[in-house]
């Protein structure tokens, strides 16, 4: 036989070598041995020609074979004639997981980002009603609950417009389908994203009490905060929400309270933001993300700046891999979350559940693949008194499957990204399923970074990964 | 695997997968595998129970007479056609003229005598 190398990443920690195999998704701590193997490979490498370049550099003959047996079973090598094996495509009955559900598209802050206002929107909201009604709710919870047969485990996010304009109907919600997943024997749990201008004690109490897990949208200091995520009359709202997110964390016990960091030109000291909300505020976890738009907005970052963003983050994660390996939790949320997935080795055909196991329904009970594309006519997937239109889930679900992103398709990190989001693809290319090739480094690099991680905390305090094991939606 | 630790769940997969493939691991003999298998488990060996021998089926009528082989060919089965060991005379090497005189079961079963070693 003739061999190649097979597709992989490897990299190094801690002084040992890993390999992470890309079609697999699998991560392995490899010896010299295969060093050495990987040294005798060249394009194409008859078995012999490997075997004597073993022996050449000490190795027995015994060892040398068992050693190519080994990496060839693990795909390290392939046959030369070996065809690229397609992923698989996701089963044609995918019951639903997650419904996000936009309980106003109304929002009484006037950030400039917003993809749901601002100029980028996809969002097509005229004439359509600005607050989801009970019947509508009642629908949509109803809709969850009869397409996610078979799961035990089913999940609920209130997202906005700004979420809490319309609280009443959220205690309504929460109490409905905790009632109707008790019936069907399935366990519901709720979350939700809010700007947290609108907190008082009796929403606290109530958040906390029904074990609703809460995740605030938030810049950083006043000065970060307040560039861009200001009222209607321009004035900031971080001296509003400072004390009322002191109180949340103070007195939501029951679940982790989470920060989400939108960075955009101007706000990028990265290392800073998460000091003061990790630190000054208390956040548990905080994660952020560059902000999707199309590259000619003022608030656009741009490539010095994501460089900038780049370093940080690597900042914040050499600080992560120290708590880790002293088996601390950190709260940097960007590498926690990845480290879940290479735990699982996820290989994903699609960037995420959008339109899957997880999809957005608007006040006007209009289904979307996620809360991103609620209330936009291009987008929406059917209406939840018809159901899932199943013609136009599938043309979202295939054009957003890595096998018709041809640029992907010779990218170690793809297994994580497939393209990334569905949404940014849209905004910068008009297609939700163009891949996000403005990012492709920067994932690279991010990810290489995350699989560092993974295996000095692999090699030096495994114990710490057995939090990842368990899927976090199982 | 010895020279590569599965440090995730993907990866533990792929150890499971190469220790069934290589050499050591799989014995010289394995009963009921043919071909030998492409993964640990699950797998479902070829004999006995994937062969429609009439052995202990009725046909449509709630008889034996209607079955696409005699019930009677159910007497030597395990002879010639199995390779594994069973209660009937060994093909290969002491008995192979055992069933000679029985060329059509239903017709010529008594035929079939007893081996005396």
């Amino acid at each position: 036989m003739t061999y190649r190398l097979g597709e992989f990443h490897p990299f190094q920690a801690e002084g040992e070598r890993f390999l992470y195999l890309v079609p697999a998704g699998a991560i392995f701590q490899v010896d010299e041995a295969v060093e050495k193997l990987l040294r005798c490979m060249e394009i194409s490498t008859p078995h012999d020609k490997l075997i004597s370049g073993l022996v050449d550099q000490g190795m027995s003959l015994e060892d040398a074979e068992g050693l190519v047996s080994e990496m060839f079973h693990a795909n390290v090598i392939i046959s030369e004639t070996a065809a690229a094996e397609r992923p698989q495509t996701p089963p044609a009955v995918f019951p639903l997981q997650t419904l996000v559900m936009n309980l106003t598209n109304q929002c009484n802050l006037s950030c400039q980002y917003c993809y749901e206002f601002g100029a980028d929107k996809v969002a097509t909201p005229e004439g359509k009603p600005k607050f989801m009604d009970l019947p509508t709710a009642k629908a949509s919870v109803d809709f969850l609950l009869s397409q996610a047969e078979g799961r035990r485990n089913i999940h609920i996010t209130f997202f906005g417009g700004e979420t809490l304009m319309n609280f009443p109907l959220l205690k309504q919600v929460v109490s409905y389908a905790t009632e109707k997943a008790a019936e069907k024997g399935c366990h519901i749990d709720f979350s939700l994203t809010t700007n947290a201008t609108l907190l008082t004690p009796a929403i606290i109490e109530f958040l906390s009490e029904n074990r609703i897990g809460v995740t605030v949208s938030m810049d950083g200091p006043k000065e970060m905060h307040d560039q861009l995520r200001v009222f209607s009359n321009g004035k900031g709202s971080y001296d509003i929400i400072a004390p009322k997110v002191r109180e949340l964390i103070q007195n939501h016990k029951t679940r982790p309270i989470t920060a989400r960091v939108t960075l955009t030109a101007g706000v990028t000291d990265v290392v800073r933001i998460f000091k003061h909300l990790k630190q000054d505020l208390g956040f548990h976890e905080v994660g952020f993300a560059p902000v999707t738009t199309s590259p000619n907005q003022l608030y656009a970052i741009n490539g010095t700046g994501m460089d900038s963003v780049l370093g940080q983050f690597h900042l914040l994660a050499k600080e992560y891999l120290e708590y880790a390996l002293r088996g601390e939790a950190h709260g940097f949320s960007n590498v926690s979350d990845t480290l879940a997935e290479l735990c699982q080795g996820v290989n994903k055909s699609h960037p995420c559940g959008a339109g899957l196991g997880l999809m957005g329904v608007g006040p006007s009970g209009d289904i979307a693949p996620c809360h991103r594309f609620v209330d936009s006519d291009q987008h929406a997937l059917g209406h939840i008194s018809t159901g899932i239109d199943l013609a136009k889930q599938s043309d979202f679900l295939s054009r957003g499957h890595i096998d018709s992103k041809y640029d992907c398709h010779t990218c170690w990190a793809r297994p994580l990204c497939a393209g990334g989001c569905h949404h940014e693809a849209f905004v910068r290319y008009g297609d939700t399923g163009h891949p996000n090739l403005h990012y492709c480094d920067w994932i690279r690099d991010w990810t290489n970074t995350c699989l560092e991680i993974y295996g000095a905390i692999a090699a030096k305090n495994p114990e710490f990964l057995m939090q990842f094991a368990e899927r976090k939606s199982a | 695997m010895k020279h590569m630790r599965a440090l995730n769940k993907k990866a533990a997969r792929i150890s499971g997968y190469v220790a069934a493939q290589t050499a050591d691991a799989v014995p010289d003999v394995v009963a009921l595998q043919d071909p030998r298998p492409t993964q640990t488990r699950p797998h479902v060996p070829t004999g006995c129970a994937l062969m429609f021998s009439p052995g202990w089926e009725v046909d449509s009528a709630g008889g034996t007479a209607g079955l696409c082989q005699p019930v009677e060919r159910d007497i030597y089965d395990c002879f010639v056609s199995c390779y594994w060991p069973a209660q009937v005379p060994d093909h290969l090497n002491n008995s192979p003229n055992w069933a000679s005189k029985c060329a059509a079961a239903t017709k010529d079963w008594r035929n079939l005598d007893l081996i005396f070693p």
